[in-house]
């Protein structure tokens, strides 16, 4: 179900396909290996310093701090319905980094580097096919699972 | 190990080529680099390929160009890491060469970008970047490095001018290169008046795609001497990666590759940043030159917004850098740039540049980078 992942999604099969699974219950998880303990976000199957293949998703909060962004005018085929959009990158607070777009709790005008944001799942509620995402939005923004229509 | 020397240079002009096929204009790069050495097809070993692949409608693309050189049977292949495709095809001739497997070959960096329509390009710029986490949110090209852009004002202090002096000043020398893609001067006004991009970046904030070829042939030290009166040495050759994913990299003010690749690059030449007179460094957007200065080591980390402005990087400065007009001017048909640098540098070092000479030019120096860093190649070229 990592197809689920994404306006555009070009990686359907993954060994961390089950975290868009969780994602559209409400969930942001990271990774965990289970030899070592080392921890990734984003996720990934193969644990970066040991090499081990086993590992297990962990909930992280997405509160993090915006590192950088930009506003993009200029954007490639499948976006141009959305155009223009500012996307940023966040250092979480527990390690790693995201990618995402800025949600609707924080206007255009109000973004600067440094700020605290929160890492938010979200689903494109338009859709009939399952679509999620995660977008950047003011520390304490909830999803709210009883807003979907499942 | 034997020393590999430079012994011919060629260079077709560069711009939107629709008079020709990928291999009519690698065969005008690769005649004018074999009458340049004045040698025939039957001193030619081999032959590297610099090229990325999805932009032409033919697959395996070293093999038409190969035919339509003329170098059928002898070996060829292609070597890709997006815009640095050219300088890892430098890197695999040269390995051959100090291997001791030819002695003698032909580097061919080609690329024509405007085959393919408006639509597939907006199509495959959705992929530039890591595609399972960052290319889902529509992120391009010019905004991965606006966001290093973004960073670097912030820590840095770098302003909106800085950016604009290297666009400027790339135009400058652009307009005296006859085979550059735009020969205009700009000014800083005319660029803040152009269209958004992606923030902070505006149109001439971008380098242009473009179509071209650029030879170069290089040959072993012994066969150099034999061929050419003044071949110029390949002496520091660095290459290294860093990570696909933006969000896996220890900082956004710099290319950690380039740091690693110019580190090994003047090693191994036994030479420092201050020894280099002139260079060709990879200034795909405006901040990409900025941080080219801090990585390479012309200027201390943050300080290469004031670098530009103070016009440390024109002729006359410390280094003068990309007085071919660089990426910005000359265009950028992605897997020719890698070669075209080491054929500017080389010439430099001839003392062949014309009004763009940079005077005492006896080091020179390469810096070709692929995708956002990715992948870097450093080269140290010197003269005898």
């Amino acid at each position: 179900m990592f197809k689920w992942f994404g306006k555009v999604n070009y990686t359907p099969y993954t060994k961390v396909a089950d975290f868009a699974r969780h994602l559209r219950d409400g969930r942001l998880m990271g990774s965990r290996c289970k030899r070592c303990g080392a921890t990734s976000f984003p996720p990934r199957a193969d644990c970066d310093a040991c090499m081990h293949g086993e590992f297990e998703f962990f909930e992280v909060s997405g509160k993090g701090t915006l590192h950088t962004f930009t506003k993009i005018v200029a954007a490639p085929t499948g976006f141009e319905d959305v155009t223009p959009y500012t996307i940023g990158v966040v250092d979480l607070d527990g390690g790693g980094k995201a990618l995402a777009w800025f949600g609707d709790s924080i206007p255009e005008q109000d973004i600067s580097i440094g700020m605290e944001v929160q890492v938010v799942p979200r689903i494109f509620e338009e859709l009939e096919e399952i679509k999620v995402y995660y977008s950047l939005e003011q520390p304490g923004t909830t999803w709210s699972k009883a807003e979907q229509p499942w | 190990m034997t020393r590999v020397g430079i012994i011919g240079l060629g260079h077709g002009v560069f711009g939107r080529r629709s008079d020709a096929t990928v291999q009519e204009l690698a065969f005008e790069a690769f005649r004018a680099a074999m009458e340049d050495a004045g040698i025939e097809r039957d001193a030619v070993d081999a032959s590297v390929i610099g090229s990325v692949p999805e932009y032409h409608k033919q697959r395996s693309l070293a093999g038409v160009v190969q035919e339509y050189l003329g170098l059928v049977p002898k070996p060829t292949w292609l070597t890709e890491v997006a815009c640095a495709s050219g300088s890892a095809a430098m890197r695999t001739a040269w390995m051959a060469i100090k291997a001791g497997v030819h002695d003698v070959v032909a580097v061919i960096g080609c690329q024509k970008m405007t085959e393919l329509s408006t639509p597939e390009i907006l199509a495959l710029m959705g992929r530039v970047g890591e595609v399972q986490w960052e290319s889902g949110f529509g992120t391009t090209f010019p905004g991965y490095y606006a966001m290093f852009a973004k960073r670097h004002m912030h820590e840095f202090g770098t302003t909106r001018d800085h950016l604009l002096d290297v666009a400027v000043k790339n135009h400058h020398y652009g307009a005296m290169n006859p085979l550059a893609l735009f020969r205009k001067e700009i000014t800083a006004e005319k660029a803040k008046a152009s269209e958004d991009v992606a923030t902070p970046f505006q149109v001439y904030d971008c380098c242009a795609n473009a179509d071209g070829a650029a030879c170069v042939i290089l040959a072993s030290e012994d066969r150099a001497r034999e061929i050419s009166s003044k071949p110029v040495w390949l002496s520091g050759m660095g290459c290294a990666s860093a990570t696909m994913s933006v969000l896996r990299r220890p900082n956004l003010v710099g290319l950690p590759s380039a740091e690693h690749a110019a580190a090994q690059a003047y090693a191994m030449a036994g030479i420092g940043p201050a020894d280099v007179k002139v260079a060709d460094v990879h200034d795909c957007f405006t901040i990409a030159e900025i941080m080219a200065y801090e990585d390479l080591g012309f200027c201390e980390r943050g300080e290469g917004g004031p670098f530009v402005a103070e016009k440390q990087s024109y002729i006359g400065g410390k280094v003068a850098v990309n007085v071919d007009g660089g990426l910005k001017a000359k265009g950028h048909p992605i897997g020719a740039t890698g070669v075209s640098m080491t054929y500017e540098i080389a010439k430099q070092l001839r003392g062949e540049a014309g009004e763009r000479q940079v005077p005492d030019a006896d080091v020179g120096l390469t810096h070709n980078v692929g995708g956002i860093g990715q992948y870097c190649f450093v080269q140290v070229l010197t003269r005898d």
